[in-house]
């Protein structure tokens, strides 16, 4: 079974991707629950690559592979963009977004909160991203 | 789209379906539909998300940013018919705590003249 997505810095792969994720967990049989954290978490990364660090530019791609090992799943992004700073990352405090109406930033909580880890590295001009979650 | 948006008016209640995903990408129309002047007239906003099959943190994020808004102005906001997969995310962020979630239609109404 193909493993490998690979799409231009347009919104509109956001749904292509999650399609792709969902039919290669399908046979896995997860839960609702759980498929759709796994889903959400890749699409999460895969929206901040396409908005934040590749602006939305159609001339730029980005690609996800995914690596099943007998208990644990491993999702690796890529692209060519402006790397995530993991320094600079702060914890939202939600019931501030709500006080101060602000709309972003709670992304990368999601993921953190759902993969069991999250990397981030670096490699010339290329950004990796890598999500485990162990499945049993 | 993934995401069609649809309402219904009853009186100074107005309730918006969701039918779709809610992804980075849809959820500028809902941005659109809630900061529309009008829904301000309504005293109870309730939100069936019985064919919501999808909430991503852009989703959630619409609904963040105009959460303060309606309280400030006294309007209630409601989901009901939520599918366990997508409460589960508003759970991990806890916003299940912030936000009233109820099971159905009925509830919500209930809560609603509450």
């Amino acid at each position: 079974m193909n493993n490998v997505i690979r799409v231009n810095c347009s919104k509109k792969n956001l749904k292509p991707i999650r399609d792709f994720v969902t039919e290669y967990l399908e046979p896995l049989k997860l839960s609702d629950i759980m498929m759709n954290q796994i889903v959400l978490a890749v699409d999460e990364i895969c929206a901040n690559l396409i908005i934040h660090a590749n602006q939305e530019d159609p001339s730029k791609y980005i690609s996800l592979a995914i690596h099943k090992q007998p208990s644990v799943l491993k999702f690796e992004i890529t692209d060519n963009g402006v790397a995530f700073q993991k320094s600079n990352y702060k914890e939202p405090n939600i019931e501030e977004h709500v006080k101060v109406g602000k709309k972003g930033g709670v992304g990368i909580a999601l993921v953190n909160r759902i993969m069991d880890k999250v990397e981030f590295s670096t490699n010339g001009s290329k950004n990796i991203c890598l999500l485990y979650k162990k499945i049993k | 789209m993934s995401m069609k948006i649809t309402h219904e008016i009853k009186e100074s209640t107005i309730i918006i379906t969701l039918d779709g995903e809610l992804d980075a990408s849809s959820s500028v129309i809902l941005d659109e539909e809630l900061s529309d002047p009008e829904i301000m007239k309504y005293s109870k906003i309730l939100v069936d998300c019985k064919n919501l099959h999808y909430i991503s943190s852009a989703g959630l994020g619409v609904f963040i940013s105009h959460l303060q808004r309606f309280e400030d102005a006294q309007i209630k906001l409601i989901f009901f018919n939520m599918q366990d997969k997508v409460r589960n995310v508003f759970e991990i962020l806890g916003l299940d705590l912030l936000m009233t979630i109820v099971s159905n239609y009925e509830e919500a109404l209930t809560i609603a003249d509450e």
